[in-house]
């Protein structure tokens, strides 16, 4: 009869690899978890067996050492990052940067750079949307002190920068990093806005201020979608990094079992007060993915470097480019680029000498 | 038709070019596939992550790589 014909077609379409039923993702999250965690907590005891019963290498030599490490860090770092990503991968359906620029188009100094800053964590940064976001928040009208602490935030605070920190140093490394670097990211937007240099931004940018029309429209996004996403990112971020992290936590291993303990106390210790800048000045040109400068952090600490100067280095590393600079130059004039950098760099030097003071 | 691949030129967004391309060809429409790099038509069209993807002057994806079917989906 024609009205069971037009129902049969009507139900909903074979699902494609990115659209799942509700009661699907259900049960493939719970038996992920559950797997996952199994897994997850026997690591310890894995690389311990690996390496002493195994592979019989005898305990206490630093290769045995160096080792057990290895083997225990790297499936931990990696399934880690998996799940995070994973996570922040939906979360960001949530947090577009169109929606970023919606929620910032309207706010002030102080409030808006704090409101920036955090929105820029939830973000992902890749150095060639930079441009187009830089001029998209300043077409929302968006003020240039809370564009900055946005650009700021969102390539230093990125979730694998997080948990390579937290599973290689723990959470206390972690929640420092987020919070310097959020402190960071608000300060330094607040003071560019307070320098008032809307000037030095590059004529054509300036005409393009408070000129959007109309935000683009959201399309409705369910939960196969955003599933599908997190299941994207995980591909496109875990499959791009993990080798950094292996070689990482390989020069990690290396260091931990054969660099004597306080081999570096001397050079970047608490001591030397002119480390952090030192390190700040090596950092900013160096441009290194999360993945690839935690183990390195991991090493330098381990070996007598303060926490405040090897941290420092990470930021100056991660927070600021080479490649994102000249990118910007597009949009910003030199001395804006400048003050931007100088601002930044010196905030991370405050942070870093704050926190050998503190720890 | 025009579809337009928004992006500064990385290599997503040779990925969502060729992708567009071969949905155009795949659903046999005689539509144009332009690739913009230029960032004053990207803010003009109001992109802000790349690459994004623009169907007569709209933009329909943004700041991921649309796969071949997904695109068959906006374009029917």
């Amino acid at each position: 009869m024609a009205t069971e014909t037009t129902t049969l077609t009507e139900e909903s379409p074979l699902p494609t690899p990115h659209r799942w039923h509700r009661l699907q993702l259900g049960l493939a999250g719970l038996s992920s978890a559950a797997g996952w965690w199994l897994i997850y907590s026997h690591l310890q005891q894995a690389a311990a067996w690996v390496t002493y019963t195994a592979a019989a290498l005898p305990r206490g030599t630093r290769l045995a050492s160096a080792v057990e490490f290895f083997l225990f860090e790297v499936p931990k770092v990696l399934m880690l990052l998996t799940v995070v990503v994973f996570g922040v991968g939906i979360l960001r359906t949530f947090f577009t940067p169109e929606r970023s620029r919606v929620i910032l188009a309207g706010k002030h100094a102080a409030a808006g750079n704090v409101l920036a800053a955090c929105l820029g964590i939830v973000t992902p940064f890749c150095s060639c949307s930079a441009v187009p976001l830089f001029l998209g928040f300043v077409q929302s009208g968006v003020p240039l002190g809370v564009t900055f602490s946005f650009l700021v935030a969102a390539p230093m605070i990125n979730e694998v920068a997080v948990v390579l920190l937290f599973g290689m140093l723990g959470l206390k490394v972690a929640a420092i990093y987020v919070g310097t670097g959020l402190l960071i990211a608000i300060m330094a937007g607040w003071t560019i806005g307070r320098l008032k240099m809307d000037r030095h931004l590059e004529p054509w940018v300036l005409e393009l201020r408070g000129s959007l029309e109309a935000a683009l429209e959201e399309e409705r996004q369910d939960w196969g979608t955003r599933v599908g996403a997190g299941v994207t990112a995980v591909r496109e971020i875990v499959g791009k990094v993990w080798l950094y992290v292996v070689l990482g936590i390989a020069v990690g291993a290396g260091i931990h079992g054969y660099v004597p303990t306080n081999a570096l106390a001397g050079l970047m210790g608490k001591g030397s007060w002119w480390s952090v800048p030192l390190a700040v000045l090596l950092g900013v040109p160096m441009y290194s993915n999360a993945a690839g400068i935690v183990p390195v952090v991991q090493a330098l600490l381990g070996k007598g470097a303060a926490l405040g100067t090897s941290l420092a280095f990470m930021m100056a590393v991660i927070g600021l480019s080479l490649p994102e600079l000249i990118i910007l130059r597009r949009v910003l004039r030199p001395r804006l680029i400048g003050v931007f950098v100088g601002v930044v760099a010196v905030g991370i030097v405050l942070i870093g000498w704050l926190f050998n003071l503190l720890f | 038709m025009k579809l337009q691949v928004l992006g500064t030129g990385c290599a997503k967004c040779k990925a969502l070019y060729q992708n567009a391309q071969e949905a155009v060809a795949a659903l046999g429409l005689g539509a144009e596939v332009e690739k913009v790099e230029d960032i004053r038509e990207l803010a003009r069209l109001g992109v802000m992550s790349t690459p994004s993807l623009a169907i007569d002057g709209k933009v329909r994806v943004s700041g991921k790589v649309a796969s071949v079917d997904e695109i068959k989906k906006l374009l029917a």
